[in-house]
């Protein structure tokens, strides 16, 4: 249900621009109104985030610890670094390996319940799959990004360049054919039939989990369709976004439709992002049990509210509670007027 | 705020590679690119918004039709002939790749790779 | 509440979710779903607000009229003060990576046992109360109003989860439901919801120095009983000081090892390896606790019991503190101990140093305090100990990770080395089931009581089964850990899921291994069975010096 509601959704998106264009003419406001801001929700909003986080501290350094741990004797117990890092070097290793590798996601495993001659059996099986697309999702869209930059930067730098290339090694049809554009729809479609198909996790989806995931595949049908089958005016196009990207708008005539959807889809996500779980993005760097060395036991970490009044139950009070019968156990007494009890005292 | 150093640093490295566009291109204003059109010949194979936007397609079709299935001969949109030839017929008019090709592939950060194969036409320099 | 049999138990486990979403489907709130409330009088000695008598099966739990305003006002105070509460309420994508990593969900299939599942019952909150889309488009969303029902939720789902962080370790943004429990039950706190068998240790320890509410006196008596156990067994009267200043070190571990068997074995395994050092320490009735409930309870109670240890060792003149084997204690240790009261150390405290070996813990060079394990393991590379691991050959021993010592600090491979030095036979659970990635034994975070034991027996599945494993495999037939929770509740899950499999601490095999200087030839290991060769000996051998 929740996942009809987001595909609904981002089907009436889609029509706001074919109307808004197609019919109303709005180019100036769908190609350059829109879009410039979006991108400004997407900054402000994503700072204001990442502020928000920052606002709180961090009272207690709660590292998850996935190996050993730095020992006294490093040598007889191999410290696990990555995995419990101890210094700043180490845990920045271990948070690159999380950002750019998915480090936690490749540790996956799924259980499952048997019975073997008529015993309980709890396998653990590894699980991959997830990890796999996910990786390939995210990176077909950082190539989509930096790819996109052609139409943002003149002259095209080098890197911009070597992403289309390499993206196109194929070199299959003409234009020729992305690889990034295949992978990110499989990922994609992965992602989704994942959340339907498994029960335990339709039952926890929301909205907020189908709405991104149709709205990035509608994005990358629309790319697609550009591409591949309108095979809109990438020049005029270029004229449009260097518009934008000098503050010199001009909005040429004679660009497709499609090309109005897909700039709408990518400023509802630009737009929607900050306020959502995407923010998982900024959201990784700053989770404490990843991005804190395993070094409370060596180095002081200080919580910013600690509060120095919270004292023990102090040994003064305890000698004069149990006083006499300290004394009759032989136990020694700081005070040994407390040897007599409170009510001879 | 807590460790804000780090955050600070690390919201401005984001953001700055967000804004690096707009100070890449400060002060450039960007025109779609002039094209040298040849001077003897008014029209092309086909249409002038076709060949802007498909003329991929097509040359992607020529090399097929002439190289795997022998056919050399292409009918346009309005019943006229031409040869299907890159050397004879495309670069009989368009001479020269700098002046015309690249003048939009390098905007639009393409590189074809016609020239894998085909003899460059002048202007490669 | 009778438990039914283990196989029955098994078959009953289905994943597949009710047909009514989460927030539609009732909570079951019948006896043995939940743990018994704390008692008023506890809550009064310790000053926790709204105290009453109330149970979780009546309908009216009697709240405070306002509580709503209190649940809120807590909440807004926590993200303030937690970084964490913050970052976990919002990043979680639901991708579930975390589902099937829960032992009580393994155990229950219960889809509220699901990590994800079981923060979304404090997000939805979240998402009602401090977030705009939350606030309008609620349902679409999954927000909630905060209801009488939710609360009843709270308590139901947050003492069914044992904060052991295995579900924080596959969570590829390193969300960490024991968090989110940690607040959940402060905030429940705040209304006067808790639980007896957590509230009435940290009340006890507060005045007696212990959870057990073992009184000077007593504790006293009790270690001189297993003073005594020892002299029967190995012929040597070993010096147990109490309370004594001057001393270079403080030892302290929990308490359930002065309290029951095995845990007493243990403790015995650490007075008889003293012993055979001469080492100069004391131990404390005062700080007579290494556990600390407080971490079950709030963060200032943590504090506050915690404190004892340096206040002791200050008072003392200890210059540092060896700790016992327990699971959540390291924990504190490792990661709250200095950060919340490492201002209180006295000027006579210095980074620990082995007066044997003269090893330095530098890894210990703030706290001041090192882990038994640690201790010991430097005493074997040394050769200081000797040792007859043949006395502990009639066992067949595998090691149980701890989830607090394993994932909270990550000391993994020194219990195991101290094992391999006094064991011949030793064997390692599944893969996935151990160091890192080990299972809880479903009664950490103060759950071990009684009144839950089917919830503890289902969640107590995975490493139940593993255990199993072992045991069928290689013959298995006793468990060592370094917890002194896990002493007492991997018994009935080992009874339960591998009967004939037996627990001991690490230190219990250490005591039965090493030579003590003088001692008799020993016929029997410290729980006074006989040796493998001597079981025909008489039952009614006097100690030689009676």
């Amino acid at each position: 249900m929740n996942a009809l509601y987001s595909l609904l959704f981002v089907f009436l998106l889609v029509f706001i621009p074919l109307f808004g264009v197609g019919l109303g003419h709005l180019n100036t406001i769908f190609g350059v109104c829109i879009p410039m801001t979006a991108f400004v929700i997407f900054i402000l909003g994503f700072a204001y985030r990442i502020f928000k986080w920052g606002k709180s501290p961090v009272p207690f350094s709660i590292p998850t610890t996935g190996g050993q741990q730095y020992a006294y004797d490093p040598e007889t117990f191999k410290q696990s670094k990555w995995d419990n890092p101890t210094n700043g070097f180490q845990t920045f290793v271990r948070m690159a390996l999380e950002i750019l590798t998915f480090r936690s996601l490749f540790r996956n495993s799924s259980a499952s319940l048997h019975e073997v001659k008529g015993e309980p059996v709890v396998a653990y099986a590894s699980a991959k799959w997830l990890w796999l697309f996910a990786l390939l999702f995210h990176y077909s869209f950082l190539v989509i990004v930096i790819r996109h930059l052609r139409l943002f930067l003149e002259p095209i730098p080098f890197f911009v360049n070597g992403a289309e290339f390499m993206d196109g090694i194929l070199q299959i049809g003409a234009p020729v054919l992305y690889q990034s554009d295949l992978l990110i729809i499989a990922g994609l479609l992965f992602l989704l039939f994942r959340r339907l198909a498994d029960a335990k996790l339709r039952y926890i989806s929301l909205v907020n989990d189908y709405f991104p995931l149709f709205l990035i595949i509608g994005i990358a049908a629309s790319g697609i369709y550009m591409r591949y089958y309108a095979k809109v005016d990438v020049i005029a196009i270029k004229e449009l976004t260097m518009g934008l990207a000098t503050f010199n708008f001009h909005v040429p005539a004679n660009i497709d439709v499609s090309f109005y959807v897909h700039v709408f889809l990518v400023s509802v996500l630009l737009a929607y992002f900050p306020f959502s779980k995407l923010m998982h993005l900024g959201g990784v760097f700053l989770s404490p049990t990843r991005n804190m060395p395993n070094d409370s036991r060596i180095r002081h970490h200080v919580n910013p509210w600690n509060d120095p009044n919270i004292k023990p139950h102090s040994y003064e009070a305890y000698e004069k509670d149990f006083g006499p019968m300290m004394a009759e156990a032989g136990l020694p007494l700081d005070n040994p007027e407390n040897a007599k009890g409170t009510e001879e005292a | 705020m807590h460790y804000g150093g780090k955050i600070i640093i690390g919201l401005i490295i984001f953001i700055g590679l967000l804004l690096s566009p707009f100070a890449f291109n400060m002060g450039k204003a960007y025109k779609q690119p002039k094209l040298k059109l040849p001077a003897k010949e008014k029209k092309c194979v086909e249409s002038l918004e076709f060949m802007r936007t498909k003329h991929m397609q097509l040359l992607d079709e020529w090399r097929d039709w002439a190289l795997r299935d022998g056919k050399r001969v292409y009918v346009n949109h309005e019943g006229k002939e031409f040869e299907i030839s890159l050397q004879n017929t495309c670069m009989d008019c368009h001479k020269n790749k700098a002046d015309f090709c690249d003048k939009c592939h390098n905007d639009a950060g393409v590189s074809p790779y016609c020239w894998d194969c085909h003899i460059q036409p002048e202007g490669l320099k | 509440m009778a438990v039914p049999k283990a196989d029955e138990l098994f078959k009953s486990i289905d994943y597949t979710p009710p047909a009514t979403g989460w927030m539609e489907t009732p909570v079951d709130f019948s006896p043995g779903n939940w743990c018994y409330p704390a008692k008023p009088e506890i809550l009064k000695s310790i000053n926790f607000p709204n105290p009453r008598e109330w149970s979780p099966e009546d309908e009216d739990w009697k709240l405070p009229p306002n509580w709503r305003d209190i649940v809120h006002q807590g909440f807004v105070e926590r993200l303030e003060k937690y970084r964490s509460l913050k970052l976990f309420m919002d990043i979680c994508v639901r991708c579930g990576a975390c589902a099937d990593k829960c032992h009580f969900f393994i155990g229950s299939g219960d889809p509220k046992n699901m990590p994800v599942l079981r923060a979304e019952l404090m997000r939805s909150i979240y998402r009602k109360d401090f977030t705009l889309a939350g606030k309008i488009l609620s349902k679409l969303t999954g927000s909630r109003v905060m209801e009488e029902d939710v609360l009843k939720e709270w308590f139901i789902y947050f003492y069914q989860c044992t904060e052991c962080r295995r579900c924080s370790l596959f969570c590829p943004y390193g969300i960490d439901t024991a968090e989110v429990t940690m607040m959940a039950r402060e905030l429940l706190h705040l209304c006067g919801i808790g639980i007896n068998w957590i509230m009435e240790p940290v009340s006890n320890c507060n005045r007696t120095g212990n959870h057990l509410g073992i009184q000077p006196h007593a504790f006293a008596d009790i270690v001189e009983f297993m003073v005594d156990d020892i002299e029967e067994v190995t012929g040597v009267r070993v010096k147990a000081p109490l309370n004594e200043k001057g001393h270079e070190i403080i030892f302290i571990t929990p308490s359930g090892d002065v309290f029951a068997d095995p845990g007493i074995y243990t403790f015995m395994g650490y007075l008889m390896l003293f012993h055979y050092l001469d080492l100069d320490y004391t131990m404390s009735t005062y700080a007579s606790e290494g556990g600390n409930f407080g971490l079950f309870t709030s963060s200032e109670m943590m504090k506050k019991l915690n404190a004892k240890m340096y206040a002791e060792a200050n008072r003392l003149g200890a210059k540092w503190i060896l700790g016992g084997e327990c699971g959540h204690m390291w924990r504190v240790i490792n990661q709250y101990m200095d950060t919340m009261n490492g201002d209180n150390q006295g000027p006579q405290m210095i980074t620990p140093k082995n007066p044997v070996t003269g090893t330095v813990f530098h890894n210990a060079a703030a706290t001041k305090m090192v882990h038994i394990t640690e201790f010991t393991s430097d005493l074997m590379k040394h050769g200081k100990l000797n040792l007859d691991p043949s006395r502990n050959d009639h066992l067949r021993v595998t090691f149980h990770d701890s989830c607090n010592p394993a994932r909270a600090m990550g000391l993994l491979d020194e219990p195991r080395y101290v094992i391999k030095n006094v064991c011949n036979n030793f064997f390692e659970m599944p893969k996935g089931t151990i160091r890192e990635e080990t299972f809880c034994c479903a009664g950490g975070s103060g759950l071990n009581t009684d009144e839950i034991m089917e919830i503890r027996m289902r969640g107590g599945l995975p490493r139940g089964n593993a255990l199993r494993y072992v045991q069928q495999k290689h013959d298995v037939n006793m468990m060592a850990c370094i917890c002194a929770i896990d002493r007492a509740t991997l018994i009935p899950l080992a009874n339960y899921w591998a009967p004939g499999v037996e627990i001991c601490g690490t230190h219990e095999l250490v005591g039965n291994a090493l030579i003590l200087p003088g001692e008799e030839q020993r016929t029997m290991d410290l729980r006074q069975e006989p040796l493998p060769g001597f079981e025909d000996e008489d039952d009614d051998w006097t100690p030689p010096n009676a």
